[in-house]
């Protein structure tokens, strides 16, 4: 009877150890894990949904990033003074032209810039696609731009599928427009 | 792991030292011991006495006193360390290798080796937040380890204690007074004067006062824990926003991380102290430095986008409120707080151009550019007008021909322009800069001529929202209580006993502030008749007494 009765006590003394320490040592592992990913976390992530956003192109449209589910979106961000986004932009206009047809939305967003700089861009370089600018910048805030040109690749079903820091080739613009074919 | 029986009669758990109920010491070093040791009442702190599977291994790890304070030293060093050389988010950098760069250039090899082994970013490194956490862990177990124990066997305590235990209690006096029933009751009764809480068995008096100071330490322990606590939140989402903006007058921004508030720059102010009127503080100091600042101000308005909308809209804002955010002055709202931290002066935000002849220097009319948002056409008069065919904001010069700019902001703002007139329907091109003007198409009869600029000012705004500050404060809050409870108060015993052969037991107990029991014993001792006590750890009395006795 005693000693049954001290095995159950001792029984309950290791689950209820086990339990606390269990407890103190998952706060602190997720803390310090969230801590060291902050800044990534900040950021989004291949994965996350794609934050909806609408602003009206160069052309007077709304564009809407909900209204295009179910096909791919190839977002851009960019700035005129960037010098990677000028040479990769006319490229994305000759892919863009070969895949709209199969379901794959291009749009340029630009951070903040005037009218002007923006036309007298795309004129020269004879850019067709959507192109439209984010005056007060809460699109760039929210996709955590950092550096130009960042493009997004946004699946049919609105996830991010894949983020690209720095500039393409009309080549891998191409895979990439690919990549998010609706099937 | 057997429990210990006392010859009282009362089952005390392994390790325990004195008999919880009648304070028998309960192992042959305690026996040996003049005074006992009364820390932790002699209870068995778990931790020594269990040390059987990993967890207990673990557990009495971190209930160790000596290992939490080795944390609390190890922490001590390493946030000392930390200061060494300024921390990676003072460093005016924004990538790796910039930052080594500047570590490098700054402070040498010493800089560079700091910045290698990561002491740049200690505070948030894994290692040391691991340190804080293991403190964490050791606060929590190290008290739930005394406080049971204590509490159990402060609440099983019998007002009759064995003599062995008495003896051994710092205070202690013995002797064959005559101490009647009459004696015992008029010392409960200046024990209860003096405010000490009186029990009475038998023989027997325990008199206490004071026990919950004994907590102290606990409720201290349990106030870091709820700061330690209201730390972790900061890393979840939602609880803790530190962003900046930069925000030009006249432009209305999205502000970071807020859901769907907008903030306009009316205007920035900064304002210095002029030597009239404050020569008596500050006339000395501006004549040495120049100008002392008095004020930083930006002036706002807010406002907020409609209800679920989406980033990227700009219209239906409403107006929420307008404010003048000053140094230490925030606007607040939804728990966010912009405070005015920096400030750039004087960018250009509008220039003033002419439309002149060369020669005769006729003007055909004035026009202005908003830097922001210029404008593809200046309609002067009499059919003269200006298209502005492309505007480089942050001119570098010429490559392969076409004109750069490095960035959008209008650092050296030229601009591309045909220049309209009734002598040149076709119009005559012209690339305007400051203070130079080149004609790339051949020699023009009109000319660009710069009138004057605008300014604007930037002010730097940073965001903050901190939901953790209420469960900081009321940790602080507990954590002084804690310390007031341990240090103003302290819990003195005093127990006086009739023994069967006719002599009278005093002994006293306190867990600070001797001379305060020794002063309230003395009280007793003189209302009631009982025998001198000896402090058995003040040697000096104690030769006193026993030269007293001896007669020299």
């Amino acid at each position: 009877m005693e000693v049954s009765k001290l095995a159950q006590s001792k029984k309950r003394r290791f689950y209820m150890r086990t339990a606390i320490l269990a407890v103190l040592v998952v706060a602190i592992v997720f803390t310090v894990y969230s801590n060291l990913n902050k800044e990534k976390n900040a950021v989004l992530q291949v994965g996350d949904k794609a934050p909806d956003f609408v602003l009206v192109d160069m052309d007077g449209t709304e564009r809407r990033l909900s209204d295009y589910k179910g096909q791919g979106v190839f977002l851009n961000f960019w700035g005129t003074w960037c010098k990677p986004c000028a040479k990769e932009m006319p490229a994305m206009d000759n892919q863009y032209g070969e895949y709209t047809d199969q379901g794959v939305q291009t749009l340029a967003i630009n951070i903040g810039e005037s009218d002007l700089k923006v036309n007298s861009f795309l004129n020269r370089y004879g850019l067709t696609f959507p192109i439209a600018i984010d005056r007060n910048k809460s699109v760039m805030e929210s996709y955590n731009i950092d550096p130009l040109p960042t493009t997004f690749l946004i699946n049919p079903e609105g996830k991010i599928e894949k983020i690209i820091k720095g500039e393409m080739t009309e080549q891998d613009i191409a895979n990439f427009m690919d990549q998010i074919k609706p099937s | 792991m057997d429990k210990i029986v006392c010859t009282c009669g009362n089952v005390n758990p392994a390790g325990t030292e004195l008999c919880e109920s009648c304070g028998r010491p309960l192992n042959e070093e305690t026996k040996e011991k003049k005074i006992v040791d009364m820390r932790y009442e002699g209870s068995a702190r778990r931790s020594q006495t269990y040390n059987k599977t990993i967890i207990d291994k673990v557990w009495n790890f971190f209930s160790s006193v000596k290992v939490g304070m080795w944390i609390i030293v190890a922490i001590l060093i390493a946030a000392a360390i930390g200061t060494i050389l300024p921390q990676v988010f003072y460093v005016p950098a924004t990538n790796e290798t910039d930052i080594a760069a500047y570590y490098e250039r700054i402070y040498g090899t010493f800089g560079t080796l700091y910045y290698q082994l990561g002491l740049s970013d200690l505070y948030s490194s894994w290692w040391f937040q691991g340190l804080v956490g293991m403190l964490g862990i050791s606060l929590v177990i190290a008290s739930l380890d005394r406080v049971i124990p204590l509490y159990k066997s402060l609440k099983k305590q019998k007002t009759k204690r064995h003599i062995s235990f008495l003896k051994r209690q710092r205070v202690f006096g013995i002797g064959k007074t005559d101490v009647s029933e009459e004696s015992l009751l008029s010392a409960e009764e200046k024990l209860k004067e003096l405010k000490y809480k009186v029990k009475r068995e038998g023989n027997a008096i325990l008199a206490e006062r004071g026990r919950f100071s004994r907590w102290g330490p606990y409720v201290n322990h349990l106030g870091l824990i709820i700061f330690l606590f209201g730390v972790m939140l900061r890393a979840l989402p939602g609880f803790y926003v530190d962003e900046t903006m930069w925000l030009r007058e006249g432009e209305t921004l999205y502000v970071p991380e807020t859901d769907g508030y907008f903030l306009e720059s009316k205007e920035f102010i900064y304002e210095t102290y002029s030597k009239e009127e404050s020569k008596e503080v500050y006339g000395e100091a501006i004549d040495r430095v120049g100008t002392i600042a008095k004020n930083y101000q930006t002036d706002v308005a807010l406002y907020k986008g409609p209800e679920g909308s989406v980033a990227g809209h700009t219209e239906e804002l409403t107006f929420e409120k307008e404010a003048s955010i000053q140094v230490n002055k925030p606007v607040k709202f939804d728990n966010f707080s912009v405070f005015q931290m920096d400030f750039r002066l004087d960018e250009l935000a509008t220039m003033t151009f002419q439309l002149q002849d060369k020669e005769t220097q006729k003007s055909y009319g004035e026009f202005k550019i908003d830097l922001a948002d210029p404008q593809p056409l200046y309609e002067l008069d009499k059919g003269y007008k200006v298209e502005v065919m492309d505007y480089y904001a942050d001119f570098t010069g010429f490559e392969e021909g076409i004109p750069q700019s490095k960035s959008p902001l209008p650092n050296n703002p030229a601009f591309l322009i045909k220049m309209y007139s009734p002598e040149f329907p076709k119009g005559e091109t012209s690339f305007v800069m400051i203070k130079e003007t080149v004609e790339p198409l051949g020699e023009n009869q009109h000319k660009i001529a710069f009138q004057s600029v605008e300014t604007r000012d930037v002010s730097g705004l940073t965001v903050r929202k901190d939901l953790t500050l209420p469960l900081l404060a009321l940790g602080g809050l507990i954590f002084m209580i804690g310390v007031a409870q341990g240090s103003y108060w302290n819990h003195r015993r005093i127990w006086v006993q009739l023994l069967e052969d006719g002599q009278t037991v005093i002994a006293a107990h306190t867990n600070k502030n001797w001379l305060s029991v020794k002063r309230d014993l003395d009280k007793v001792t003189e209302v009631a008749h009982l025998p001198k006590y000896l402090d058995q750890q003040d040697t000096d009395s104690l030769e006193e007494k026993v030269d007293i006795e001896e007669g020299v």
